[in-house]
């Protein structure tokens, strides 16, 4: 889930803002180019960004008898490279902090960075060294949306980390302390999440859609 | 890249899914209230702060339980259709494509 509004002090709230914005300047320019270059992907972006729509928007029970969300930020970082998902993904916020009291906006850019920077990037960092080492389509896809869901959450937690130290054990033992609540609930559901995108994934490039270009150029295959 | 799933593959996947997200309901002597883990965050701030006093408070908060999940369940309906619509146009097309062949 992500940080609620208020609850980072604001010299760690504006300095995410600062840290994210360039991401959200640089996926616009991106998602702008893609679909100039190849306006037949629109279709396929509409279709990676509802997914993150309805993965964010569903609360799920974990193991740690608590309830987090996850992403879906991971097919379209594979899809289309993670850039393009940093604009994405501040849409989600932007309506989920403004209209459902969830996140908020001083704790926005810390929420971007998360959700729509961290865990793009290393969802298709984690997609490309499984591909690039052999392992099979299907497990690369799982690998890189478990881990960007998961990273996700491990970034909210370094976040409150940070601004929030433990007296005795410092940043590295608040970190403990706030990844126990976030990453451990997070890691069932990001394997679920790894699991629905294969099949969603499946689907999208079938036997050779549209969608199979972005996979493709990124993979460097047909 | 080539991602086919076989039927009974696809159906696996998406049961082994919906098992991870129903076994914490259902597993025995697992207790938890299930609220959400940004409020025992908060908590745990307040409780490891007690000094530290929000500083800004959402300008707009649904005002029930119930109208929240309306919003919620409007976000994810949004993306379900346009998901669904565009899987839809996807698979109409590769029939067509077979159809020629």
């Amino acid at each position: 889930m992500h940080i609620m509004e208020g609850f980072l002090p604001m010299g760690h709230a504006i300095g995410w803002t600062i840290a994210a914005t360039p991401f959200v300047v640089g996926g616009t320019i991106a998602l702008r180019r893609t679909l100039r270059e190849r306006p037949e992907a629109r279709l396929t972006l509409a279709a990676a960004s509802a997914f993150t729509f309805i993965l964010s928007a569903l609360k799920l029970p974990s193991v740690t008898g608590s309830c987090s969300h996850p992403t879906g930020t991971g097919l379209g970082a594979m899809t289309f490279g993670p850039a393009v998902m940093a604009p994405v993904g501040l849409i989600v916020l932007l309506f989920q902090g403004l209209l459902l009291a969830h996140g908020g906006l001083t704790t926005l850019g810390a929420n971007v960075f998360s959700m729509a920077v961290a865990g793009p990037w290393v969802g298709w960092a984690a997609w490309r060294v499984a591909t690039g080492v052999g392992l099979s389509t299907a497990v690369s896809v799982f690998l890189g949306a478990a881990l960007a869901d998961l990273s996700t959450y491990v970034v909210t937690s370094l976040q409150l980390a940070l601004a929030f130290p433990d007296p005795t054990s410092g940043i590295a033992g608040s970190f403990l302390k706030f990844a126990g609540i976030f990453a451990v609930t997070q890691v069932p559901l990001a394997i679920a999440e790894g699991l629905l995108t294969v099949v969603v994934a499946a689907a999208l490039v079938g036997r050779g859609g549209d969608a199979g270009h972005g996979f493709a150029r990124l993979s460097g295959g047909r | 890249m080539d991602l086919s799933l076989t039927r009974g593959r696809t159906v696996a996947l998406l049961v082994a899914a919906v098992a991870i997200i129903v076994l914490p309901l259902v597993l025995p002597g697992l207790e938890g209230a299930f609220t959400g883990t940004d409020d025992v965050a908060s908590q745990a701030i307040e409780a490891a702060r007690p000094g530290y006093t929000r500083w800004t408070m959402p300008f707009w908060e649904p005002p029930s339980k119930e109208v929240e999940s309306t919003l919620f369940a409007l976000q994810a309906a949004f993306g379900a259709g346009i998901l669904g619509y565009v899987l839809g146009r996807r698979h109409g097309s590769r029939r067509r494509d077979d159809d020629r062949r």
